[in-house]
């Protein structure tokens, strides 16, 4: 028998991103005993990548700016399709959220007056991210990791045991949820080290794992997006939502090949940087879609006095939400007016004294310079799409975050409703914070009237079954099927889908199915990367699956999804969130109506806006 | 573009372990990282190697190549010359999990030991006013993203075992650093508490954190001196003395 | 994470070579030792040799001698009194040597130079220490380290001495005002000085690294900028005045010792 090390705890966390953090910060300062469990080291999730800030309404630089505002941006870019209660619930607690990282120790940029600095991003009305410099990520991860840090502190002062009541088990990879009578248990694992397995009772599992875009070829996520939290829901019974959309950020490296996909910051483009084609011109100008052309800048003249005042002037297209930027690149690239190495240039050398790049965008110039070569104070960057952020998660209950299983909780990127079909950039991290402080809150909340839980031990014994088969198994190397995997969905469920791509996607991913289930690990347990991608494999595979599934259903475009052969919007299909489930092995996709904007959030917008999102019959309940 | 290049590795555990010789396809643009892969997607996929971002942010492709230590993930094969062969060993300082992998939680335990942050009493969340110009040299030091290549090359630890006990090392200097900088850190004690606790007085400021950070935080010049000369203040500086008496001004 | 300081330490990889680097990281510390050796070498011969010190027809003092404080000396060349007995064994400026050496052995910089070559405490970066256990700077002597706030406080007035001279060697013997190489010999090691002296981290933390609020402070604040500008040039600033002093005194020697004359633009 495989030796089993066993844990009893509260509230068990899975992810040490910004959701994991600040929920194990909550459930523990709530007096739960509280686990933090993460497949990397314990600071290096990947939110230390994020770079251009965090959105919050707090209007330091604008003081125009509101919750109201921020909630009409979030729901604009959604295109509609957010559930309006998280993207009220955010706008409304994400200035609280940051403010409360300072009393942590955090150093924000600063504005004249000593508050939080704020600067523009796509999408965002006013000047609203919270930063430091481009590396807003780092801060905001560092930040919780040592407000951690600073509770076991308190803990070893009263207790003598830095780990009484909040441990970090990090390189530690949860493979299974385990439930008891339906409602959560208990979670799975093993220890990437060793290759011990752990085994976590509990009453109250919070999944914050993060995304999954390790299962396209082109991206800027890490190998931790493998989709884990999303099919470890799937598998305890709860349900995905909105998964056909996935945000290509529109600037990832393009070259040289091996960092194709590493993200350029949208602060680029916030701070002045600009796009253009190989013929030397500036297309955006050409790609503002009717929806937003009243907010947008017609001639580069006007765009660029926008930088000194934005009151009087429209923003530059540049800075239209990340779908629309995404699908000009590709447009642009495709028409033939792309560079040699596939992609658009991104050119603030001429735009911003190189002392003023270097001191703004610093993390921009090294990974430029260290990478490519390339100075960007000096040359333009060479930029194209990427797979970065996966709208689509874990269906949950607004307020609590909750899913459809009873003590599992979700919050962060592996959630979803919050971003509609696409996402504001910075409007993630805020989601990390304000709803991974309530996760922590009601997990907490729930561990108190239900728990101690116990877990089955023939369940125990199938989990560690599962965990060890790739090691019987006779199939065929890992790598190579993950490679297949993310050629599939880059080349067939990317950023421009058609019905016939779709569904050959979805025939070719029965097949590769059938291998992953044989797939094999050589080597032993202690350290073993190729065991770690077996296991992770089958969780790529049954979220590409809902992917394309949900790709091939949702016959508009719209955000996230855009499909060549139903180019337009349809208000009919604002209505209808796809929800994905599984039954037994086989993935399972059912409509379901979207819950209709309450009227005093219908009024906060004009209703010649909202005609162009929704049926006439909706607008009804509209007061003007 | 593609070439076959000479790579030896380091592959073992805690129970030993050699370098071994692979000949492996280099194409244009790649990064010692990428070779590892390459490796783990042909010869040997259960190669042992910890990364995460690839992109030179999260820290965790801390190893050392030809010697030297450095981000594999942020180390160009260009670097190097095309008949050169390249030496890719786990980092000396921490204990091997195993063949590029080691266990790096002496500094998450010295992390645990650094007083946190102290926030100032009474002063409302929303309500921390801070000047750019007095958040700046802290902001430095919270660019470190903890690869603990320092802690490795430092030789306090390096090549002495017996001093992490009493040594903290240079990642956690500039933590006290950047606490004692922070413009509202309502703990007074920092700098004495560097030099008691933490081991201070073991640096002998030969810069090797400062060399190999690939942040390229100043960490001798902007923090360890500083936190040194800030000791020094406290207990030796017969000028600052007389300075505090006639102008009695708090800094 | 688990707690490993109570247990025994857990094994290190087992590497054979002391070092992989393949790199000429022994180039550094070499180097070091050869400038270093023969700088001393050269100041040691020449502070006791005590002559060809002072041009009497220019009021050139060589920067070895100054201030000219024994009884030995060329009376004219004693601008601050003579109260040193005579003695081969008691340099004529026995009374800054000393502190300008405690300056320099103290210096951050020179502390690293010289651990690494001399000490070889590391040698180079990931190149094993020489020693067999290490206490850095926690114990005596090596904690008298932290006298370099003193040593600067003494350079400062040093550098103002050597100003001075600077300033006198302006006046001939003859009570002119005269103008030579020598004057721009001697005015460029005073420069070079003030600026090593000034880029001196003790400097740098007192003129302004010492605050918690820059922001209260703006006239500290902008003398630290400038400071830290300097600072990052101390390395460089501290091989330069070694080579101005060096020159400085070469120069007046020859000229005093009649090998060469001085080339005079005015007087
Ligand atoms: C390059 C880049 C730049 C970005 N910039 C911005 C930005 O400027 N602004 C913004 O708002 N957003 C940005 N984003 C998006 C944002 O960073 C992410 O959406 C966000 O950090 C996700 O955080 P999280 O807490 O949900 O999960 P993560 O931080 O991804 O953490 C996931 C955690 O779950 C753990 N985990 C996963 N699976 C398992 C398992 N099976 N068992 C145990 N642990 C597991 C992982 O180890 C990790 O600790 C950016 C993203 C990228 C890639
Ligand atoms: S300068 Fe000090 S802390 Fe840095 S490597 Fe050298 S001895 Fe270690
Ligand atoms: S200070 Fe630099 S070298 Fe040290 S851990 Fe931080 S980033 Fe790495
Ligand atoms: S993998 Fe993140 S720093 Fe190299
Ligand atoms: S003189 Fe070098 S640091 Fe002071």
């Amino acid at each position: 028998m495989t030796e089993l090390q066993r844990f009893q705890y509260d509230v068990v966390v899975i992810g040490a991103g910004g959701a994991g953090l600040r929920a194990a910060i909550e459930a523990r300062m709530a007096g739960k005993k509280t686990a933090i469990i993460s497949k990397s080291l314990f600071g290096k999730a990947h939110t230390v990548m994020a770079e251009g800030g965090a959105a919050a309404a707090m209007g330091n630089v604008n003081s125009n700016d509101n919750w109201q505002v921020h909630f009409r941006d979030t729901m604009r870019g959604g295109k509609f399709l957010n559930h309006f209660r998280m993207a009220e619930l955010h706008a409304k607690e994400a200035p609280e959220r940051i403010w409360e990282l300072e009393t942590y120790g955090a150093l924000f940029d600063r504005t004249a007056d000593g508050k939080i600095s704020q600067r523009n991003f796509g999408g965002h009305e006013y000047p609203r991210l919270a930063h430091v410099g481009d590396r807003t990520g780092l801060e905001l991860i560092r930040t919780l990791q040592q407000k951690i840090v600073s509770l076991q502190q308190e803990d070893f002062a009263a207790t003598g045991d830095y780990e009484a009541n909040l441990r970090v088990f990090h390189e530690t990879t949860i493979t299974e949820l385990l439930l008891t009578d339906g409602k959560i248990a208990g979670a799975f694992g093993y220890v990437r080290e060793s290759g011990e397995f752990l085994l976590f009772e509990t009453p109250a599992v919070v999944l914050a794992t993060g995304g999954i875009g390790k299962s396209y070829k082109v991206t800027s996520n890490s190998w931790e997006y493998t989709g884990d939290g999303h099919a470890l829901a799937l598998r305890a019974g709860a349900t995905l939502v909105n998964m056909e959309f996935l945000q290509f950020h529109p600037t990832g490296m393009v070259w040289p090949p091996s960092v194709k996909g590493i993200l350029v910051t949208e602060s680029v483009r916030g701070d002045g940087g600009i796009l253009k084609n190989s013929e030397g011109k500036r297309f955006m100008f050409d790609y503002v879609p009717d929806v937003f052309r009243e907010k947008y800048a017609e001639t580069p003249e006007e765009a660029d006095r926008w930088y000194k005042d934005a009151d009087n002037n429209r923003r530059p297209p540049e800075l239209l939400p990340r779908d629309e930027v995404a699908r000009a690149i590709n447009s642009e690239v495709k028409a033939g007016r792309g560079t040699k190495a596939g992609g658009v240039y991104l050119d603030i050398a001429s735009r911003l004294p190189a002392e003023e790049i270097r001191k703004r965008l610093p993390s921009m110039y090294h990974q430029f310079k260290e990478l490519a070569d390339v100075d960007i104070t000096a040359e333009p960057m060479e930029v194209g799409p990427t797979c970065h952020y996966v709208m689509g998660g874990v269906e949950v209950d607004p307020d609590s975050t909750q899913s459809r299983v009873p003590g599992l909780f979700a919050a962060g990127e592996v959630s979803g409703g919050m971003h509609g079909s696409n996402r504001l950039g910075g409007n993630s991290l805020s989601d990390l914070l304000v709803f991974g402080k309530r996760a922590g809150e009601h997990a907490a909340a729930y561990a108190d009237s239900n728990g101690p839980s116990t877990v089955a031990q023939s369940d125990v014994d199938a989990a560690i079954a599962g965990a060890l088969a790739p090691f019987t198994n006779d199939g065929e190397n890992p790598y190579a099927l993950q490679h297949e995997l993310q050629l599939v969905m880059n080349d067939l469920v990317g950023i421009i889908r058609t019905e016939a791509e779709l569904a050959e996607a979805i025939t070719r991913l029965a097949a590769i199915r059938e291998r992953v289930s044989r797939v094999q690990a050589t080597g032993g347990r202690r350290y073993n990367p190729g065991w770690h991608l077996a296991l992770d494999l089958r969780n790529m595979l049954v979220v590409s699956e809902c992917t394309a599934m949900a790709a091939l259903e949702r016959k508009e475009s719209r955000g996230g999804h855009t499909r060549e052969d139903h180019p337009e919007m349809a208000a009919e299909w604002r209505k209808v969130n796809l929800i994905c489930g599984l039954d037994g092995e086989k993935v399972t996709l059912n409509p379901q109506p979207l819950p209709p904007l309450p009227p005093e959030l219908l009024n906060l917008f004009e209703k010649s806006e909202l005609k162009k999102y929704m049926t006439a019959q909706e607008l009804e309940g509209h007061g003007g | 573009m593609a070439s076959k290049r000479q790579f030896r590795v380091w592959r073992g555990d805690e129970n030993g372990g050699d370098l071994q010789d692979f000949a492996v396809e280099v194409n244009e643009g790649e990064v010692v990282l990428d070779i590892v892969h390459r490796l783990q997607a042909t010869e040997t996929p259960d190669l042992a190697v910890r990364w995460n971002c690839k992109a030179g942010k999260c820290g965790s492709c801390s190893m050392e190549i030809n010697g030297m230590p450095k981000l594999a993930c942020m180390t160009r094969m260009s670097s190097f010359a095309e008949d050169e062969t390249i030496t890719i060993t786990p980092l000396r300082t921490f204990p091997v999990m195993r063949d590029l992998v080691t266990d790096v939680s002496f500094n998450y335990e010295k992390a645990r030991e650094t007083p946190s942050f102290a926030p100032p009493a009474g002063v409302a969340p929303g309500d921390y006013r801070m000047q750019q110009v007095d958040v700046e040299r802290s902001q430095e030091f919270r660019k470190c993203i903890e690869c603990f290549l320092c802690q490795n090359t430092c030789h306090v630890v390096r090549d002495h075992e017996e001093n992490k006990e009493a040594f903290s090392g240079p990642r956690f200097f500039i933590r006290a650093a950047e606490l004692d900088m922070h413009p509202l850190d309502a703990k007074t004690d920092r700098k004495e508490y560097a030099q008691a606790e933490q081991g201070l007085g073991f640096c002998n400021i030969t810069k090797c954190c400062t060399e190999v950070c690939p942040e390229h935080i100043k960490i001798t010049d902007n923090a360890i001196i500083p936190m040194k000369e800030r000791v020094v203040d406290r207990r030796y500086d017969p000028i600052v003395w007389l300075g505090s008496k006639i102008f009695r001004r708090t800094s | 994470m688990t707690n490993t300081a109570t247990q025994p330490p857990r094994p290190r990889a087992a590497i054979a070579a002391k070092t992989l680097r393949t790199d000429r990281w022994w180039l550094a510390p070499l180097l070091t030792v050869l400038g270093l050796g023969a700088w001393v070498t050269y100041a040691t011969v020449r502070v006791f040799l005590q002559n060809n010190y002072w041009v009497e027809k220019y009021h050139y003092l060589t920067p070895f001698y100054s201030p000219c404080v024994s009884k030995g000396c060329d009376p004219h060349a004693a601008h601050f009194g003579q109260f040193l007995p005579d003695s081969p064994l008691i340099p004529y400026a026995a009374l800054s040597l000393p502190f300008l050496l405690l300056f320099r052995l103290t210096c951050y910089y020179y502390r690293k130079a010289y651990y690494r070559s001399f000490w070889m405490s590391p040698p180079a970066c990931a190149v094993p220490d020489g020693h067999k256990t290490y206490g850095g700077e926690t114990r005596f002597p090596l904690i008298f380290q932290n006298a370099h706030r003193y040593a600067f406080y003494a350079a400062v007035v040093i550098s103002l001495i050597n100003t001075w001279d600077a300033f006198l060697a302006h006046e001939k013997a003859d009570g002119a005002f005269g103008f030579g190489l020598g004057n721009v010999v001697l005015w460029v090691n005073v420069i070079m000085l003030w600026a090593y002296t000034a880029s001196c981290h003790s400097c740098r933390h007192i003129v302004g690294g010492r605050l918690k609020h820059f922001s209260k402070h703006p006239v500290r604040y902008k003398l630290w900028g400038w400071v830290s500008v300097l600072n990052g040039k101390h390395m460089q600033l501290a091989w330069i005045t070694l080579a101005t002093l060096a020159i400085t005194d070469f120069y007046v020697m020859a000229v005093a010792a009649g090998w060469i004359n001085d080339l005079r633009f005015v007087g």
